[in-house]
This record gives structure tokens, sequence and C-alpha cells, in this order.
């Protein structure tokens, strides 16, 4: 990876002694993860640019095995776009010249001269316009000419990098410590682990111009690889506002979820629904099939009317997860008692969950292959044979409201069918058929007159025999 | 004194502390088979003599006697049992295991059992307690036979416990030294012609004697066969005691073994002049003996009298009863094991015929050895979970059936008229063209995949699938598998060849030929190896072939899965034109004929790699090529266009330029196993195993039959079956590894993955048992996509060099072995879920840890 910072002051060779760094050799600086080499390519008194070139390691890098997931394959990009390892290199050998310092030229450090910087790959990731919003607040005329994955492949579509060129009038030092803290926040990645000493050396880099920053709380948070606790500190310091906790909390969650904040509340009205309806059942012995992270095991862990409340999921990571949430560890035994949780899955029949009153499937079924339905039927319906079954699946008709959601699209990549409310209905009724029970559907959320509403939900009584 | 003990049963000793049961235990059983009240009372306690910890000594005692109980094992109770309570708890813990309980009392002069404890340290109880445990010992030992204990012995001075000796008797039903053959018979309910005709049928030579003016029976068979009658004789049909004479005859001569059915120990009750309800056919048969000799009756009660519940044949793995038997019951005695043979088990409910509900036992049938039974007329034998009845209701107008032993050959004769009319009509198992086992397999159960199991197989033994490797499998096989009935196989892992030493490689064919050589292999075949993705391909002739041999009945006639085992395509109409074609040219080449099946099982290598890794490419492999290539381009440029004459920047110019032709290289690598797929045309298939059809895992094939398996069909399929370019090398010819290495060198250097180096014999044994069942070596530019664009510089190479491949061969002959026990029981139409055992293991075998690149 490389970058080049050329300069047009008189004389340009002063760069050298603003850098500490004599023009007329090439340096070599040995680094953990490689070796950094700073030459001049030209160095006259017209045009002097400075080149840093970092060679990685990358088997060193993958046989270490860092933080970063990204470098655990011998195929990665580290060794050649700039990142994390530029601003440790870059502390690391122009460490005077950050710092804002020069022995030869103290003036000559203090002021605005002109500047450009030549990056060849920068990974942009989110966004085309994020180099511009991130680099022109500070003074910068960005230039950026996106490269394509693959030009033997046009329809493959562009790659995540850019070439970069950012023009300045400003100070070296300032220079430094905008690329030192912006660089990581472009590629949002860190190969090493970030702690609370990160927030340190952020707000150092970014003293005097990261507080007015218009997208301070993005450059922190990617910074500080989305971890929200040290995300919200380093806020705090940054601007001494006690209320930004809970501003920056809500502003986050618009802008990771977007648009999708209507459904984070269908999903509390959902299980709210659900519950409620178990509630209403009368039911004492209930499972939750496919309970995942225990949304809905922990709303029903409240009511006392459930003496026996199992989850079970086929994801082991869902239920550790769900174990923590519902604080079993450290559940007293009463509670113990009465919930479990279990790893299995809809399509194996399962002893286990033979002989309760009621069965939650929140918007399990349509994670299942269409081809799987029949087994997960028979489990459920002819073997567990519980006397409720409660099912949502989305309504696909209401996808047309989802302005973000291309036609045709499902609302989750791992959704193998979303069903119309006529197909819902008419599944529903060949099992109550096949198997015994009757079935009424309604629906959950804001209804819309011709879509029906976003959540479909069935609910099969089993008829005693 | 000589005791006959039943060789697995519960046996109680009964005795005061000092009456010298440990020792006797000690002289007669095995360390293991005796559980002593002393040793758990140590075991909870530290402390033998720790009277507190009796109640849990004995918790724990009575739980490891369940387990030897439900494992057979004969298991002696070393405690002074002399109280009643303790010993009903040795009686319904035997009970519980369907074995008999044994007392074997030793009755013991006080006087001589102080003595004994007074010289023990460890018994330091005053006298009252050994003057009480032999007082309630006297008490007992009358009612030990009430209790229910079926052996009784009792001995009375220290001289008689010296001169005992204990003898093990196999159980009666325990016939597993006899292996057969057999011909097992139905039920003949008095059906004497159509016996007949079926004997003869079978080969049987019956000849009729005369001896006293009684006819006599002589049977025999060329093969030196046996017959084996499942019980119900008698009743309902036209000559009972026919049938019996033959039976009786033959089982005297021991030409034949017979079970009881429940017909025939009702008229047991009835000779015997038991007030039982004439009803069901018994009347016909008390009328037919009427007019036989009082004689002659006499015998019959005798016989059925004696017959035993069920016998074990043939090591075990053969279990013959007339209503079925349990695993858990199969070579035991108690009067339930006795009730479940004669009548299997009922819900307690009735139909609306008024006749009981039987609970079907086979559904959950999960034993190894095989169950033949009647009792419950069915319009055909069907096979489900081992198990099959016999019982086609000869009597009701049916057909009186044979089962041929080891054979598993139906022979079967039709009934020469109804003699009686069935109160309920023989149900129709044709659903759909799925036989019962197919019904069944519709559904698989948790208990079958779950936790750590022992997968035995054929070729590596018994395979350990741990608990967390088996609950990763089961999300992926749950969450993205396709059905299983249609997932008889998973292809197994790879291993490379050793790493290289020689300059620039990493892979080198030579590693692969010296490791078979060394191996004991003589020849080689190599293979070019396709860079796609590996596919499994299941083609059925036909709509009717899919549901009748694998009881898929969704329409679909194939599958096209990953070796994973998620289907190849989300598009089911790519897949189905993919089968169809294939179909096509399979029926072309004549391969349903020659190879007498109407379903083909293939393992190929699917191409383009873009089809499956799209996401791969746009997510790592392209990125990474356009990165370096730009990072590159621009350092190089600035390199060689120095403008500073104070330094010298050539040698980094022209290092810069070495590594620009490693990414321009690496991006040409997987170039060329990417094109853009518009239409089923567009995709390539290259089939190397042609794994199993009916009938038959091809796996005794040597590899050049499946090459030119899959050549014949590749000539009709046109472009779309490639065919996969092979060399033959002789291990010990120089000159033939030298070529084959050439065209290794050839081939990787147009962009060729590599080659796959095979052992001739698809089952290849060495010196070590067997071995590898295929290396790869891969080639120089194409490890560039595993290693990353510039592994190939000689300081990167060092480094990747120190890889370790004993786990990743021995994961390869692990998934080797399960994934071809799956298809020899898919072969042999073993029930799904025991095909899906192996498949689940492979799957599981593959969450282990293992190197990704190798």
């Amino acid at each position: 990876m490389l970058l080049t910072i050329p300069t047009t002051h008189t004389p340009a060779t002063d760069l050298g002694y603003l850098l500490h760094k004599n023009p007329a050799r090439i340096q070599e600086t040995e680094l953990a993860f490689g070796r950094a080499r700073v030459f001049y390519p030209v160095a006259n008194e017209d045009l002097c640019t400075v080149a840093l070139l970092l060679e990685i390691d990358p088997i060193g890098l993958t046989r270490r095995n860092p933080a970063d997931a990204a470098a655990e394959q011998y195929v990665n990009d580290r060794p050649y776009v700039v990142s994390s390892f530029l601003s440790v290199a870059l502390a690391k050998v122009f460490g005077t010249a950050l710092g804002g310092r020069s022995k030869e030229r103290p003036e000559l450090a203090e002021q605005a001269i002109p500047l450009r910087v030549e990056m060849p790959v920068v990974p942009a990731r989110g966004g085309s316009d994020l180099i511009a919003r991130l680099f022109e607040p500070l003074g910068y005329t960005v230039e950026t000419v996106r490269y394509p994955l693959d030009p033997a492949f046009p329809d493959w579509g562009m790659s995540p990098y850019c070439r970069v060129t950012l023009e300045a009038e400003c100070r070296l030092s300032d220079l430094l410590r905008h690329l030192y803290v912006l660089i990581p926040v472009l590629d949002d990645r860190k190969h090493y682990w970030v702690g609370e000493d990160e927030i340190e050396k952020m707000l150092r880099r970014g003293a005097g111009w990261l507080a007015d920053h218009p997208d301070r709380e993005f450059i922190l948070r990617r910074g500080l690889k989305r971890r929200g606790r040290l995300t919200r500190l380093a806020l705090q310091r940054l601007t001494g506002e006690e209320d930004s906790d809970q501003e920056l909390h809500l502003r986050q969650r618009n802008e990771e979820e977007g648009a999708l904040e209507r459904t984070i509340r269908l999903n509390d009205i959902r299980l709210d629904t659900v519950a409620e309806t178990l509630q209403e059942s009368g039911a004492r012995r209930v499972l939750d099939l496919g309970c995942g992270e225990g949304k809905l095991l922990q709303r029903l862990l409240k009511s006392k009317q459930f003496e026996r409340i199992v989850g079970l999921d086929a994801s082991v990571r869902a239920l550790e997860i769900a174990h923590r949430r519902l604080r079993l560890a450290e559940a007293p035994p009463k509670v113990k008692e009465r919930i479990e949780l279990l790893h299995g899955a809809l399509t194996y029949r399962d002893r286990r969950l033979e002989g309760y009153d009621a069965a939650a499937l929140v918007e399990v079924v349509e994670h299942l292959d269409s081809a799987r339905l029949a087994a997960m039927e028979r489990v459920v319906f002819e073997h567990a044979r519980p006397g409720l079954v409660v099912l949502t699946t989305p309504n696909r008709e209401f996808n047309a409201t989802f302005e973000s959601l291309p036609a045709g699209e499902f609302r989750h990549r791992d959704h193998r069918f979303e069903w119309t409310r006529e197909e819902c209905q008419a599944w529903a009724a060949g099992v109550a058929e096949r198997r015994g029970y009757s079935v009424v559907h309604r629906g959950i959320g804001d209804e819309d007159p011709e879509l029906g509403s976003p959540t479909q939900m069935a609910i099969f009584t089993r008829l005693e025999s | 004194m000589n005791f006959k003990i039943p060789a697995f049963s519960l046996v109680a000793l009964v005795g005061a502390s000092g009456s010298g049961k440990t020792s006797f235990a000690r002289l007669h059983f095995k360390e293991s088979e005796v559980l002593g009240s002393d040793f758990f009372r140590g075991l909870v306690s530290d402390d033998e003599t720790d009277q507190s910890a009796t109640n849990d000594a004995f918790d724990a005692l009575y739980y490891v006697a369940r387990k030897r109980l439900a494992r057979r094992r004969l298991t002696v109770i070393d405690a002074t049992n002399v109280q009643r309570d303790a010993r009903k708890t040795l009686v319904a813990l035997a009970r519980e295991h369907h074995c008999l309980p044994v007392a074997i009392v030793l009755k013991i002069d006080p006087a001589i059992c102080q003595d004994r404890n007074r010289d023990r340290t460890d018994r330091d109880f005053g006298r009252h307690v050994v003057r009480n445990q032999s007082l309630q010992l006297r008490k007992s030992l009358r009612g030990l036979k009430r209790e229910g204990f079926r052996y009784i012995y009792v001995l009375s001075s220290p001289d008689e416990v010296e001169a005992a000796t204990i003898e093990r008797q196999r159980l009666w039903t325990d016939r597993r030294a006899e292996s057969g053959p057999f011909d097992i018979i139905g039920d003949v309910h008095g059906c004497y012609e159509e016996l007949r005709t079926l004997l003869a049928k079978l080969g049987w030579t019956v000849e009729i004697g005369d001896v006293e003016g009684e006819r006599r029976y002589s049977l025999s068979h060329p093969e030196g066969r046996k017959v084996v009658f499942v019980g119900d004789l008698v009743d309902r049909g036209p000559n009972v005691p026919e049938v019996l004479r033959l039976a009786m005859d033959a089982v005297a001569d021991d030409r034949a073994i017979c079970v009881p059915g429940n017909h025939d120990i009702k008229l047991l009750k009835a000779l015997r002049g038991k007030n039982v309800k004439i009803a069901h056919g018994l009347e016909r048969s008390l009328e037919q003996l009427a007019d036989e000799t009082p004689e002659f009756r006499e015998r019959v009660v005798g016989f059925i009298d004696s017959l035993i519940s069920h016998f074990e044949l043939d090591d075990g793995r053969l279990v013959v009863a007339h209503a079925g038997m349990r695993e858990d019951m199969q070579g035991r005695a108690s009067g339930a094991v006795r009730a479940f043979a004669l009548y299997g088990e009922t819900t307690g409910e009735t139909d609306d015929f008024g006749l009981p509900i039987r609970y079907d036992w086979a559904q959950d049938y999960r034993g190894r050895a095989m169950v033949v039974y009647g009792h419950t007329p069915v319009p055909e034998p069907e096979w489900l979970n081992r198990t099959i009845n016999i019982d086609t209701g000869c009597v009701f107008g049916g057909r009186l059936t044979a089962l041929r032993y080891p054979e598993k050959e139906l022979v079967s004769v039709p009934a020469a008229e109804v003699y009686c009319e069935p109160v309920r009509p023989l149900a129709s198992a044709v659903e759909d063209g799925r036989d019962a086992q197919q019904l069944h397999d519709d559904l698989l159960h948790l208990e079958d995949v779950q936790g750590k199991r022992l997968v035995s197989t054929r070729l590596r033994g018994n395979l350990t699938i741990r608990e967390d490797h088996a609950t990763a499998a089961l999300e992926v096989m749950s969450r993205f598998a396709a059905d299983p009935r249609w997932l008889i196989y998973l292809p197994p892992t790879m291993a490379p060849s050793e790493t290289s030493q020689r300059q620039g490689l990493l892979e080198h064919p030579e590693e692969a030929f010296d490791y078979f050589h060394r191996a004991g292999v003589g020849e080689v075949v190599c293979q070019e190896k396709h860079m796609g993705s590996r596919a499994v391909v299941l083609v059925c002739r036909d709509e009717q072939a899919a549901v009748e041999r694998f009881g898929v009945d969704t329409g679909e006639t194939g599958i096209c899965y990953t070796r994973t085992g998620r289907r190849f395509f989300a598009d089911a109409d790519v897949e189905n034109e993919l089968i169809d074609r294939l179909r096509a040219a399979a029926e072309e080449a004549g391969l349903w004929d020659d190879l007498e099946t109407d379903w083909l099982l293939l393992d190929c290598e699917l191409m383009p790699w873009s089809v499956k890794a799209q996401d791969l490419l746009r997510s790592q492999y392209a990125p990474v090529g356009a990165a370096a290539q730009a990072s590159l381009e621009f350092a190089s440029r600035l390199a060689g266009e120095n403008r500073n004459e104070a330094i010298d920047l050539s040698e980094l110019a022209r290092d810069l330029g070495r590594r620009q032709g490693s990414i321009d290289r690496y991006r040409d690598a997987y170039r060329h196993y990417c094109w853009p797929v518009e239409s089923v045309g567009d995709l390539r298939l290259a089939p190397f195993h042609l794994l199993a059809s009916e009938g038959a895992v091809h796996c005794k094939r040597d590899h050049w039959w499946h090459l030119e398996m899959a050549r014949r069909w590749s000539e009709p399929a046109g472009d779309l079956v490639r065919v996969t370019a092979s060399r033959k090398v002789d291990l010990a010819d120089p000159v033939s590894r030298g070529q084959a290495i050439d065209w290794w060198t050839d081939l990787t250097s147009k962009g060729g993955e590599g080659i796959v180096v095979k052992p001739r014999e698809f089952l290849a044994t060495g010196r070590k048992g067997l071995v590898q069942p295929a290396l790869k070596c891969r080639g120089r530019e194409y490890l560039r996509i595993i290693y990353g664009p510039e592994y190939t510089d000689e300081q990167n190479l060092t480094r990747l060099r120190a890889r370790a491949l004993g786990r990743k061969r021995s994961l390869a002959i692990r998934e080797f072995a399960l994934g071809l026990e799956a298809l020899e029981r898919f072969v042999a139409r073993e029930p799904l879920r025991r095909v899906h055992e192996c498949v689940f293991g492979v799957l599981a075998l593959e969450s282990e840890p293992v190197d990704p690149r190798l």
C-alpha cells in the first residue's frame, strides 16, 4: 500500500525537514506487521513528493490471527489498501510531524502550505459520497475514481475501492492527523483490539477538528469498531454534553436500521399479540418453536399463568443469547423450573415437544425450504400436537409498501418464501384439515385496506375427537 | 450340590452378616457381576460400615443394577437381603427388565457368623444384629416362592456352601447357536392343504408313514433347512388336527421350531377344561379334535404347553415371535414378554369393528435383530425397521406366506378358498406407491441424530460423532439441507499430497505418487481436477422410480446437491432441466438397462465455479485483485519514473514489477473458472464416480470403469457432460511417473486446477489398512487463490510449507467410510434413519476444525 504527498510550497524540499526524512535517501523502518519505506521520487525546489510505501507481510498477518476477521484469509486486501496499518505507520514514521513539531523549520510546521495526498487504493465502505462527506468539511478538494471489480467481468459491478486525491492549503500535521483518524473510518476496520485507550488516541489526533466535524458521531462509532459504550464515552468527552447518551443512541438506531424502524415496532406488536393470544387461551404449558434470542420467552416468563415454558431453536448461538437475555444462569430455582431451552429442529420428530397446551411459531416457517414444510407440519401438528398453535409469517402483499424493498424480494435474506394472505390461508386450511385442527386468521400491525397487515397470524385449535 | 441358574438372571444372595456371601460370590461369579452393599456404601461415603450411608448406597446399587439388566447382564446382589422389603425391590427390578429372579440362601448358624465377624476389624456391631438377621432369614424362607423368586436354593452349612457349584443355563428362548437356513411360515390356522403346497414350493419333501396306526410325518429338505412356525396353527381353518400333527412331528424330529400363537394358547386352555369363550374359530378346532383320539389330544396339550414365547436365532440376528417382540424384551423371560409375544401391545382402545387397536410396536423398533412375526393379517408382507409381518391371512382367503432366511425371499401360495370371513376387511397398505418403510421414513426422529453417536461402518469400524459436531450438523441439516429422502450420500473431503519442497511449489505429483507407493499401491489413476463445485447428482428414470425407491412423492425425479447437502440450484426449473437432460443421456447411452436400474447416483464437479461462488468472487477474490493491481501499478510507475537522482529506485521498481506479475497471474487464475451462465446449456458437469445404482454400490469397480461410465454418459449429452481426462501411472516406473508429471505441469500452466491421484481400485487397502481414496495435487497458479496472490515468493513459501496434513487425512478417510456406509445401507433397503445417520455423520465431521486451505 502506498500514499504520496506532493507539495508545491517553495522551496518544496522543505518537506523533508517537516517530515524529518532526508529526500536524498531511502529510509526503511521495521514494523510489527511488515516494513515501511519512505522515499522521494521527486525532490526539487518546485515540487517535492514524499512516498510512504508499506509492505505488509500477508502470511504473518494470517498466521497471527489478529482481531481483524478479514485478515484470516490469505487472500485479503490488507497488503494493498490504505487502512489502520497506515495510521500506525504514520505515527511511527512521521511521529514528530504528526505532533506538529519540526526542529529545522518550526515556523513552517505552523504554516498552511499547499499539499496534496494521493492514495491509489482507498477502501470506502458505505456510499460513494463518504470520502467527500468526511474530508470536505475539513477544507479539502476531493477527487475520487472508483475501480471496477474486474474489467473482465463488467457485470460484476464496482469494487469498494477508490483512487483518492485530496488537496488543501493546510498544515502538514493537520493533514497527517486527518488521515490518521479518517482512513480506518473509511475502511470501517481496525486490525487491533479496540479498548478505552483508543478513545484517547482518537481524541488526541482529533483535537481541534473532530468536535466540530458534522459527522463526528459516525467517525467515533466506526473508529471505535461500533462499540456503543465506547462511542458514548468518547462523544461525552468530545462535546461535554451529558445528554448526548440517549440522543446518540436514538440516532444510531435510526441510522443503522434506517427505514426498518417501523419493523422494530412491528416486532414488538407481533410478540405482544402472540403472548396475549397464548394468555387468553388459558394455556399453562407452552412451546416457543424457533424461539431465537428469546424475546417471546421473556414476555411469557412474566405471566404466572405459564407454568412450563420451553423454547426450541436450531441455532445454538441464538439459544446462548436467549440464555443470557433471560438471565437463566443466575435465575432462582423457581424460574429455572418453569423454563427450558432446547436445541432441536422442526424437521425431526421430537418427543420432548409432546404434551403441551400451546405452541408459538413466530416468523419461523418462512425460514424453512418449502419442501420441508410437510415435515414441520407432521412434527408440530401430528406428533407434538398441542391444543393451540399460534403461527405468524410475513404477508408478502404488504411488501409493496416498503419503499426500500425491490419488488419481488423478501424481507430477509434467509426467507425461503413469503406468502400472500391467500397462500397462507390455503396452506393453513390444508394443515387443519389433515391434522384435525380448526384455524382462524388475523392480521398484526397497521392494516392497509388493499394489502392487509404486515404480519399474518394463523391460530390453530385442536379439534377434540 | 449343583445349582442351575439361567444365564440371564438377577441373583439375590440371602444371608446374615458373616454367612459368607461375599466369599461365595467371589468364587462363583465375575467380579463385575457382583454388586455388594458394602462396596457401594464405601463408594458413596468412603466408609463401608457407615450405616447412615445405606440408603444412598442402595440407590447407587440399584442404578447400576438397572444398567446391567438393561444390557442383559447377569447380576448378583451381595447384601443381607433378609428383609422382605429389600427382596421385594429386587424382584420388581427383575420384572422391570424381564429377568428371572434367583435366591441363593446361606442359612448359616448365627454362632459361626458371629465368630467370623469377630475376626474382622470392620464388623464391630453387637451380637443382636446377627441374631436378628438370622431370625428374619428363617422367617423369610417359606415366602420366597410367593415373593416371586423362580429359582430358590438354600445352603444350610459351611460344608454345603463349600461344596456348591453353579451351572449357568441358556434361556429357553436362546437358540442363537442355530443359524438356519430357515423357512419361516406365517399363521396357518388349520389350512393344511395350503401348508403342504407351500412346503412343496419351498422344496420340502413330506413323507407320511405309519406308527402304531397313527400317521407320522417326516420332513426333509435338500439344503438342510428348518421350518419355523410363527404360531396360530389352529382355529378357523378346515384341518387343524393334521396341521398340528405335521408340526408336532417336525418339531419332534428337530426339522421345525414353533412359537405359540394366542389361538394355540386358548385352545390349550379349552382342552384343559378351563372356562374360555368358544369363539373366533376355536369351535372348529374343538369339533375337529373331537374326532381324534384322547391320546392325540393329550399330545396336543403337551406340545402347546411346551412352546416357548419366542426365539432368538442366528447369533441374535433373527427373532421370531407370534405378535412381534420389542427390542427390550428379546431373549428375556417374564409374563410380560410372553404376553407381548402372544398378543402384542394394544392401546386399550377398540376400533369400529370392536377389535382392539394394536399399538404398532414396529414403528418404534430400533433393534438390530430382524423380527419376523404374524398375528395380524396384512395384504402384503412389508419390511419396516427390520421387522416383517408374514401373516397374509390364508384362512381369510389370502395367502400362506413363508420368509426364507437368510435370503429374505418371500414365497407364498394362495388360499384354496375363504374358510372364514374376516371381521375387519384387510386394510390396503398401498396408499401411493410407497411402502410401509417409506411411509414411516417420511419423518425422521431427533433421537436418531442428536448427541454423541457411534456409527458402525464396514470400512472403518465404529466412528464417533462428537456431540458438539452433531449439534452443528443439526443446524445445517435442518436449515439448509435438502429432503433427507434424497440425501443418501455426502462426498468426503479430499486431502492434498504432502507438501513439496521444490522451489516455488507447495504441491507436486511426486509426493502423491510416493504416498501411494509407500502404502503398497502399484498403479494409480491421475484425473484432471475440474475447478467448479462438488455436486452430487441423483437421477431417476421416471417419477415412479422416485416414489417407489426414494419415497419422494413431490413429482421430482432427481436432485443436484452440494457437498453439504444443499440444493445446488435455487431455481427448480434449472434443476429440472439439468436432470431431464441427464436422464435422456442415460437413456440413450443404455445405462438403465445395462445396470438394471431405474436410478443413478453420480459424484461430479459442476462448472463454472462462479455459479456457486458468486458471493465469494465478488466479496473477496475480485476485490483483492482490483486493489492489488491498482496499488502495485501506481507504486511501480512511481518507482519507474523516479526523478530524484539522489536515490536509486530501480531495484524497487523491478521488485514491484515482479509482484505485478503475480497479481496478473492471480487474476487469471480465478478468471479461468468464471463464465456467465444464462441457461443450463452454459453449465458443464464432469462426473467421475458412478457411485450407486439399484442393488449395487459400485465401490468394487475400479476407476477405469467409473470413467468409462462417465464417458458413455457424456456422448449423447453433448457439451453438458464433460469427460475427465486421465492418465494411468505405474508407480514403479519412473518414465510413467515422469509422463504424468509433465501432464500435470502442462495442465496447470494452462490454468487447470490440478490433478487428483487415486489408487486404481476404488477401495484400496495398503499395508496399514485403507489408504486415502484420493489425493489432490493442485497447480502453482491455482493455489494463488488459496494462499494469496503472492504466496510464490520463496520467503512466503518457506513458512507456508509448515502445514499439518494428519487431521485432514483422518477426516477424509472417516468421511469416505461414512459416505459409502450410507450407500451400502440404502442399497440394502435399510430404514432411512440408518442411511441418514451416516450422511448426518459426514456433515458433523465437517465441523471439525481443519485448515481450510488443505
